[in-house]
């Protein structure tokens, strides 16, 4: 039980043993009572003036993401110039998300725009590397001016039970980061129960993640609304265990504007305003911001928006 | 901050005649006086609807004997192939069903959307497809003859699908009377049966109020009756069908224990206390309205439930996000005022969220009492209300004991992680459904029925023929 | 000379013990032909209460027992009887070979019954194919303290009511036939010595109609069988005194006792409860 933590959770990862026993405490999740509570929420009709909000507040978290092996120093510029300037009259996105070696490009296209720039890093997105890899893979970007290190876990020493390894990587990565926020990937899709989602969320939390990320873009499943609520509950409660507020991104697969607003539902319900700004909430995505500003304008002009108005960057 | 706009289902789909007869033998006709119905949640009038004086009743009865011959020799397979037809129309009508359904019960169109109108297609497509299959269940074939049905406000058309389904699919015709408050989908159902094309007399609604059902219950040409409703009405009925051959069912009250582990899956626990007892405003039989929660998990339950419940939204039964809707009537309103009030002052501690009631209509916010014991009487009578009673254990003996504690035995929830504690307390349950880490599903192919003073026969399932056949 | 006979008392069956009824009173029981029997007890309203206090607390333990447990009791209580059959047949007012057969028929009757202890779950069971993630499934299961009211006929008809209702798991409280009582509280006897539990078969001799409204309005008797009350009136008392805690009932007949049972009996004193659990991982 959350609240019947009565030693500090410094303690809780003080050996492998103390790890497990925590971790194991934590409540169980039904999957199926989860599923039908996130169908439930996905089921709220957001219309006219609520939609609007719902809309830029969406713009607002959305880290605009590229992370092909394709990705050329003009795509990046191009997607910065993209996250800038969204549409007339739209906030600007929350950050672009890059691989390390992107990094410099984006801050510099993005000086003074209060657009952060977010690298993945740790052997992204596998994270089949040395820990000594993964730290300068994330000191690379740091130095590079990277805001925020999306990380990935190890999720082969998690299913195998090596919590303290997982542990451990974090913290170092962490101490890597400096000031740049970390966001740690759990890649949900390859937990396989929520059970394990909630005690990675929590493995993650203790270990000084920031924000709380549920997957990589790379494997399927990625976000959906279930594990999400699984992840706001785990800050929820971490909130009212430590006094520290985490931040949750659902990345991947959120590709409309009702995926979205769906995802703000769930948050505005399981944790309220609290976590309703991009400080806390993100949406990792990239085709998703032409659909929110495609409604966007729908809702201003009362027409159906068609994809040649929008670009493509 | 994220405030939701106001999101109605439009009224527009649904066409609400100034008044409506009875439907006897096929057709509607006028009734000797009639009364009005409500919308509750702003107590407009929705239409005048006839009441069925004995004689009216009498007619109906008369209609339902002649169509016994008819529909009681026709093959099973075209008995199945009108309740298809007339699931496949409650599907096709199924947004109008369910604003109506909301409009004259004031439950939230998400439930009758998404809960009351596909369970009643479900019912009627599982029980048409056992209409040619009697020789397989167990129960034989002969039908009873004219089937007496009484069904209550809380689930207007869905009772009426779980009495109207297995009766016609056994091949026995009805004589169904709608409750008072809630009168108008049945109605529609009726137009549903015409367009089927089902034959005269096989399904005749009545309404009215209780001296309607009485003339129901007691008419001497009446096979079988089966009533959904109070306790009290349901023993009043057990009496006038004694030293009868009459055939009963009765489905009645309930006080469900809802028992919560510490080792629990919290969250889902939390989700199923509030759906256990705010489903549907908790106007539910098988509501979870006794909280059994152990000592142990006690105080982050409650302030989890609590956070919980200041999240539902109260308001128009048609906006789409509604969680909560209106008390079904004055008189029901009271009610639950009246034991509230008593649970104060019997020493219980009451809380409700901040929660704005809208002004017209009937209305009361979701509340918790804890602090309560066994012996106060909102742990004993059921409230029937969105009132929930917090209550407390320390050993699995001792949740058994106190759920089974009541002369009602309708359902039960129990909540751990521990598969084999909840094998062990679903054996010891005196309750006609336990549900286990889930509260409130209810399914065409599940029977429902109580224990004890809940009621007796089965509703749904297999078991749910038995009660329409001469076994 | 010949040597005097050591007669038996009649007396109750309540909680495993053989009591006399509370009330100190008795009435003579008769042959066909009027020739004086025995006095047999004749059970006060006190003695009915006590009755439905065993069988309560005889509940939690029966039905909680193993069908197979139940059904080998049955069992033995089939063996306990075919051991007396003479002393039933003589007992029995039809004659020494209609006696026979009718014990006989008893006995078979037991042998039926306890067969059906750990069948009839799946036959009236069911797996439900819901329209869910849940695993569904519906057991019958014991209605609780069951009054029976025995119809005259003194034995196959006696352990056809009382058969149906305790191999399932309920517990009995019996008013024997008012004119032929003898057989049921030697039936008693077997009982006692057939490994039943003491209370899950109580049986009162004394007046049906004196007894049964009592049976029928207690608040702690879940079911309640008519079959031996041949007034309408009584039965029609009885059945509207039922509906104040809604006592499953079984209206009186005179059914034929040689004929196949069928599982009405069993399945009119059993709840279905219907179990839900979610299927995920």
């Amino acid at each position: 039980m959350v609240s019947t933590v009565t030693t500090s959770l410094a303690d809780v990862a003080s050996s492998d043993a103390t790890l497990r026993a925590f971790l194991h405490g934590l409540p169980g999740v039904d999957r199926v009572g989860a599923d039908q509570r996130a169908a439930m929420l996905g089921t709220r009709s957001i219309k006219t003036t609520a939609k609007a909000q719902a809309i830029d507040l969406a713009i607002s978290m959305v880290d605009l993401t590229t992370l092909e092996g394709a990705d050329t120093t003009g795509k990046v510029r191009a997607m910065c110039a993209k996250a800038m300037h969204t549409a007339e009259g739209a906030p600007r996105v929350a950050a672009v998300c890059v691989y390390p070696d992107l990094v410099a490009v984006a801050v510099s296209a993005l000086k003074g725009s209060g657009v952060k720039v977010a690298s993945v890093a740790t052997a992204f997105p596998s994270g089949r590397s040395s820990l000594e890899v993964k730290v300068s893979d994330t000191a690379l970007a740091v130095a590079a001016g990277a805001d925020e290190i999306d990380m990935v876990i190890d999720r082969g020493a998690f299913l195998s039970g090596d919590y303290q390894k997982v542990f451990e990587e974090i913290v170092a990565v962490k101490a890597a980061c400096g000031e740049a926020h970390l966001k740690v990937i759990l890649e949900t899709g390859e937990l396989a129960t929520y059970d394990n989602v909630r005690r990675a969320s929590w493995l993650a939390m203790i270990a000084g993640a920031d924000f709380i990320k549920t997957s990589t873009g790379k494997v399927s499943p990625a976000a959906t609304l279930p594990v999400t609520l699984i992840m706001l509950e785990a800050v929820r409660d971490f909130r009212d265990v430590t006094g520290r507020q985490v931040g949750v991104k659902p990345a991947g697969g959120i590709r409309t504007t009702k995926d979205a607003i769906k995802n703000l539902v769930l948050v505005n319900e399981t944790v309220g305003d609290d976590w309703l700004s991009p400080d806390w909430f993100r949406l990792g995505a990239s085709s998703l911001l032409n659909d929110l500003l495609m409604q966007r304008q729908k809702l201003a002009t009362g027409r159906y928006a068609g994809p040649d108005y929008f670009t493509l960057d | 901050m994220f405030e939701y706009a106001p999101a109605p289902e439009s009224r527009d789909v649904v066409d609400i005649k100034p008044s409506y007869g009875l439907f006897i033998n096929g057709e509607f006709v006028p009734g000797s006086s009639s009364f009005k119905t409500v919308n509750p949640a702003n107590e407009e009038v929705l239409a005048e609807v006839a009441v069925a004086s004995s004689d009216d009743v009498d007619r109906a009865v008369q209609a339902a004997r002649k169509a016994f011959g008819v529909w009681s020799s026709m093959p099973g397979a075209e008995r199945a192939k009108y309740l298809f037809r007339i699931a496949r129309i409650i599907q096709e009508r199924a947004r109008e069903l369910a604003v109506l359904e909301s409009l004259d019960n004031g439950k939230p169109i998400r439930e009758s959307r998404d809960v009351d109108v596909p369970l009643v297609a479900a019912h009627f497509f599982y029980y048409a497809g056992w209409a040619d299959k009697l020789a397989y269940a167990g129960f034989g074939d002969r039908p009873l003859g004219v089937a007496g049905q009484v069904i209550p406000w809380n689930f207007p058309l869905l009772m009426l699908a779980w009495k109207i389904a297995p009766a016609l699919a056994c091949g026995n015709t009805v004589v169904l009377k709608p409750a008072e408050t809630t009168p108008l989908t049945a109605l529609l159902f009726a137009e549903i049966c015409q367009q089927a094309d089902l034959p005269p007399g096989v399904v005749n609604i009545v309404t009215g109020a209780g001296e309607t059902g009485a003339a129901v219950v007691a008419h001497p040409d009446v096979n079988k009756v089966a009533f959904t409703g109070s306790t009290e009405v349901g023993r009043i009925i057990a009496r006038t069908v004694a030293g009868t051959s009459k055939k009963l069912t009765l489905e009645l009250g309930g006080k469900a224990a809802n028992i919560v582990f510490e080792d629990a899956a919290i969250d889902q626990a939390v989700e199923g206390i509030v759906n256990g007892i705010f489903f549907n405003q908790g106007h539910v039989c098988c509501a979870g309205s006794r909280l059994l929660v152990q000592e142990s998990v006690q105080d982050q339950l409650l302030d989890s439930l609590r956070r919980r419940l200041s999240t539902l939204r109260l308001g128009d039964p048609l906006d789409k996000n509604t969680d909560i809707g209106a008390i079904n009537s004055a008189d029901q309103l009271a009610r639950i005022r009246q034991l509230s009030d008593l649970g104060e002052q019997e020493g219980a501690s009451r809380w409700s969220p901040a929660c704005e009631l809208p002004e017209k209509g009937f209305w009361f916010p979701p509340t918790i009492f804890t602090g309560v014991a066994q012996s106060h009487s909102i742990a004993r009578e059921e409230i029937f209300g969105p009132v929930l009673s917090v209550l407390t254990f320390r050993t699995p003996a001792e949740a058994v004991e106190k759920a089974n504690n009541t002369p009602y035995g309708l359902s039960a929830g129990v909540w751990t992680e521990k598969g084999s504690r909840i094998l062990w307390m679903a054996d010891r349950l005196r309750a006609g459904v336990v549900w286990a880490n889930t509260f409130n599903r209810f399914d065409p192919t599940s029977p429902f029925g109580g224990y004890k003073e809940s009621g007796y026969g089965r509703e749904g399932g297999l078991a749910g023929l038995e009660a329409y056949l001469d076994v | 000379m010949s040597r005097l006979s050591v007669r038996k008392t009649y007396k109750l069956f309540i909680g495993g013990a053989f009591p006399r009824s509370e009330s100190g009173r008795s009435y003579v029981v008769t042959s066909p032909k009027g020739d004086f029997l025995a006095n047999a007890s004749r059970a006060s309203r006190k003695d009915a209460r006590d009755a439905v206090t065993a069988a309560r607390k005889a509940f939690p333990g029966w039905s909680g027992a193993t069908p197979y447990n139940r059904g080998q009791i049955l069992y033995r209580i089939a063996e306990m009887l075919e051991g007396r059959r003479g002393q039933f047949a003589e007992e029995l007012p039809l004659g020494k070979k209609a006696g026979l057969e009718q014990v006989d028929a008893a006995i078979d009757r037991l042998v039926w019954y306890a067969g059906w202890s750990d069948k009839i779950a799946s036959v009236r069971g069911s797996a439900n194919p819901v329209a869910g993630p849940y695993f569904n499934l519906s057991t019958p299961e014991p209605s609780g303290v069951v009054a029976v009211i025995a119809p005259s006929d003194p034995l196959l008809g006696l352990v056809s009511a009382v058969a149906p209702v305790i191999v399932t798991g309920n517990t009995a409280v019996v008013v024997a036939s008012e004119s032929s009582p003898l057989a049921a509280i030697t039936l008693a006897e077997v009982l006692a010595t057939s490994d039943l539990p003491g209370g899950v078969v109580n049986i009162l001799t004394g007046h049906q109609a004196e007894l049964a409204p009592w049976l029928a309005a207690h608040m702690d008797v879940n079911g309640l069988d008519l079959t031996g009350v041949a007034d309408p009136d009584l039965a029609l008392r009885c059945e509207q005194e039922a509906a104040e805690n809604l006592k499953r009932v079984i209206r009186p007949s005179s059914p034929d006792w040689s004929a196949d049972p069928g599982i009405g009996r069993m399945t009119a004193f059993m709840e279905t409860k219907t179990v839900w659990h979610p299927a995920g991982v």
